[in-house]
């Protein structure tokens, strides 16, 4: 059981902020495929993947990262801090 | 070294009061952020979300960057989230040390990674709506200048 989180537009378009996920994708790019052939707004939110950044246990990562022993996984749109 | 996440606003005098008073100290450079309005006005309100523990680990680990690359002497960086009216200061960087130079190339240092490596994202909030503010391929580009 992975947590996923969304923050920003994502958490928009999915409609949820966080949630637990029973997967076994091996890596991030797997774990996005399987959430996008779950429901329509999982397809929309990650339509841009491009336009996508993911942090595993709050770590930046790339979607080619092995989820092996992650906790939780993040996604979001680029940072704007500052 | 000092770095707060914070909903609350903070007093950047009252902040530099107290800061970078350690023995050597020649210099200390400090931007402050502060929510722009739209050109021409209308913008009613920025919307501040963050990654509640990655946002401190980030930073924790953008300072111990700078730290590492400049003798600084002290170092403090805030950092607001929440809904933040035109003019309100955002965040605020400052860095002390013997010359200025180490001053000002770590809070420069600092800004750039903050912009794109701090987990915080921007609403904009007008009457006609709300709008992410989108990532400038120029704030991810400055960060090759280090």
């Amino acid at each position: 059981m992975i947590e996923v989180l969304y923050f920003a537009w994502l958490r928009e378009r999915i409609g949820l902020p966080k949630e637990q996920v029973e997967t076994g994708a091996a890596t991030v790019r797997e774990l996005v495929a399987e959430l996008c052939a779950r429901e329509p707004r999982y397809a929309a939110a990650f339509e841009n993947p491009a336009a996508i950044r993911v942090a595993l246990d709050q770590e930046l990562a790339d979607f080619d990262a092995p989820l092996m022993g992650v906790r939780e996984v993040a996604f979001f749109p680029p940072m704007t801090g500052g | 070294m000092t770095v707060r996440v914070q909903k609350a606003a903070f007093d950047i005098g009252a902040e530099l009061a107290s800061f970078g008073q350690g023995a050597g100290v020649g210099g200390i450079a400090t931007f402050s952020g502060i929510v722009r309005d739209l050109p021409g006005g209308g913008l009613k309100a920025m919307e501040i979300e963050h990654y509640p523990g990655m946002t401190e680990r980030a930073i924790a680990q953008i300072v111990a960057k700078a730290t590492a690359r400049w003798e600084l002497l002290d170092c403090l960086v805030i950092h607001r989230f929440g809904r933040l009216a035109p003019g309100a200061p955002i965040m605020m960087v400052a860095t002390a040390a013997a010359h200025r130079a180490e001053a000002f190339a770590a809070a420069e240092f600092l800004m750039d990674y903050l912009k794109s490596r701090a987990p915080f994202w921007k609403k904009e909030i007008t009457e006609a709506g709300t709008e992410w503010v989108a990532a400038k391929d120029e704030d991810e580009a400055a960060l090759d200048r280090w």
